[in-house]
């Protein structure tokens, strides 16, 4: 008894001599030693390997940047950037008028609006890709209205609007999500404050309520940013004619059978969403940056 | 909604509604309704898709509409032709979800107990799979290991694939709940009371950790399911899983045939969904629900 006591006595003391609770070292590195073995010889080891696969390409330590150097590949690029970024304004946008809505306001099926919104979170592209055919393609429910209304039929699914849309349809869940989670935070009395004192509906928005959301779309915004620079299946369903950078680097690996020009770019993707999320992360904490 | 259509004050006092302090005597305001409408357009965004292609799954033609009736032909016929690539696609989750849970927990123990700059410059590295287009890390795992024939078309190459994808999810879950309890009370507790690192690894942390595990696990199967980045440039055509089987009943099937596929990928993929947001209703706010349970009692 004495003996427990003592030591007690001595974690609360942590100048004393420690008698170790925990797990002694050897036993700490074992349990580490699968997942350091995955990391290395499944991701570290490829990504060295995918360096140097670009110095093999026919111009050399040119290939590293050929995104920036041939035309084809740097217009794929802008094209792609700016995609991603009209994604990411209009997702904040929408999310943010309605994440507001939905964190301020209690009305009988709340729930279950919070629940449909964060539905598609973890749809894969393919699966969104089909999303967009089933409403804006040739069978679609907009062709079917706008042939009812007007005789005739839109179908916008399978050029740069439809893939427009299919981001969009993937980005509104992560996006309204870290909305409302900052919302939840906002403090409602500095907004009363600002309307007592007088000023207008829209000065409250811009002066209190955007500043208080910030960090929140910010965060969510590089995440949308930085999953619509990666996404894949969605064009991949829609076979656009529109080539964003994803799919010209599987057309350069699969059908063109130029590794290094599709390991550079690549690298070059993955170095832009990295570094998109890694400057936020160290802007808005931890706990961002990480999403489906 | 459904008393909506009533005075505006009245049927706030029926629906038993909350809307905090000042707003409360003005009746609800034009921003209110523009809100409103714009969220119910956000969610028939989101669900029309969604239930015109569950429909057009059991509909016998498409083109004529749901009054050529209703079957299950289609969702039988994808069944023959796709039952592998599901089964597969069940197989990789359940595969995935092991091995992350062997690898993944314990790997979050070890950088919940010691913290410091080697630990988070590891769990930086973990997490740079999630950052990385998909594409990309495929294609850097066939660059490496695409020379191995009979490791590249075994679905133990997809395996590879979806356990570098899902670690990050299952480690970060695990250690979040981890760093939000006072790991060395309770393992100094079971300590003095004698336990040695194993029992108290198994009946204190193990058991302590429970609600991480289960979300992570949660996340684990649902990505490994729904996953195509990845899969599309790993997958051989004797290693087609789900995502990629509905890739290619999209190209190349009647839309009968890729909607009930779509259905049969809901199905499998729903109750996941429903149970992580329960979860995640569950584990959530204790302290912050209290908190504005006050102020609307107020």
């Amino acid at each position: 008894m004495v003996f427990e006591k003592l030591r007690g006595w001595r974690s609360r003391h942590p100048f004393l001599p420690k008698i170790t609770a925990g797990p002694d070292r050897l036993i700490l590195t074992m349990l580490a030693v699968p997942g350091v073995m995955v990391v290395v010889a499944f991701f570290l080891l490829p990504l060295a390997r995918v360096a140097l696969a670009v110095a093999d390409g026919p111009d050399g330590l040119a290939t590293y940047f050929i995104i920036l150097t041939n035309p084809r590949y740097l217009g794929s690029l802008i094209q792609t950037l700016a995609m991603s970024a009209g994604v990411t304004v209009v997702a904040l946008v929408l999310c943010c008028v309605s994440g507001l809505f939905l964190v301020r306001n209690r009305f009988a099926g709340r729930s279950i609006v919070k629940a449909l919104l964060t539905l598609p979170l973890s749809f894969p592209g393919v699966v969104v890709g089909f999303m967009v055919i089933m409403l804006a393609g040739r069978q679609g429910v907009l062709a079917e209205i706008s042939n009812a209304l007007t005789g005739e039929r839109w179908v916008f699914a399978y050029n740069i609007a439809g893939l427009f849309v299919g981001y969009l349809y993937f980005s509104i869940p992560r996006v309204i999500l870290a909305v409302m989670a900052s919302a939840e935070k906002l403090d409602i009395a500095l907004e009363e404050a600002a309307r007592s004192l007088g000023a207008p509906g829209w000065r409250v928005v811009r002066d209190v309520i955007l500043p208080g959301l910030m960090p929140g779309l910010i965060s969510s915004g590089a995440i949308c940013f930085a999953t619509a620079m990666g996404a894949f299946g969605t064009a991949f369903t829609l076979a656009t004619e529109i080539n964003v950078l994803p799919m010209v680097i599987y057309t350069e690996f699969t059908l063109n059978a130029n590794t290094a020009v599709a390991a550079s770019l690549s690298i070059a993707l993955g170095l832009m969403t990295w570094a998109c999320l890694a400057a936020v992360r160290t802007i808005a904490g931890p706990s961002a940056g990480i999403s489906t | 909604m459904g008393v909506s259509g009533g005075g505006t004050n009245h049927c706030r006092a029926i629906g038993g509604d909350f809307d905090m302090t000042v707003k409360n005597t003005t009746p609800r305001s034009r921003g209110f309704y523009a809100q409103l409408v714009l969220t119910l357009l956000l969610c028939l965004f989101i669900l029309v898709p969604i239930v015109m292609s569950m429909l057009a799954g059991v509909t016998v033609n498409v083109f004529q509409g749901l009054k050529s009736g209703l079957t299950l032909r289609w969702v039988g016929e994808v069944w023959m032709l796709y039952s592998d690539s599901i089964l597969l696609s069940v197989w990789l989750a359940l595969a995935c979800l092991a091995v992350t849970l062997v690898v993944g927990v314990p790997l979050a123990y070890v950088l919940v107990r010691c913290p410091g700059r080697l630990s988070r410059l590891f769990e930086e590295l973990l997490t740079l799979p999630v950052a990385i287009p998909g594409l990309a890390l495929a294609l850097a795992l066939l660059i490496t290991y695409g020379g191995f024939p009979g490791y590249r078309t075994s679905p133990l190459f997809i395996l590879t694939g979806h356990v570098l994808f899902t670690l990050p999810f299952m480690v970060r879950s695990v250690s979040a709940i981890l760093s939000a309890i006072d790991l060395r009370a309770l393992e100094e507790g079971a300590a003095s009371l004698g336990a040695r690192f194993w029992r108290r690894f198994f009946t204190v942390i193990l058991p302590n950790a429970r609600p991480g595990i289960l979300a992570g696990s949660l996340m684990v199967v649902t990505l490994s399911i729904g996953e195509f980045n990845l899969t599309w440039m790993l997958h051989t055509p004797l290693t087609k899983t789900l995502p990629v089987g509905l890739a290619d009943s999209y190209a190349s099937m009647r839309l009968e045939i890729g909607s009930a596929y779509t259905l049969i990928f809901f199905v499998l993929i729903m109750p996941l969904l429903i149970a992580m947001q329960v979860l995640a209703n569950w584990q959530k706010p204790d302290p912050r629900k209290t908190v504005t349970d006050d102020k609307d009692m107020s």
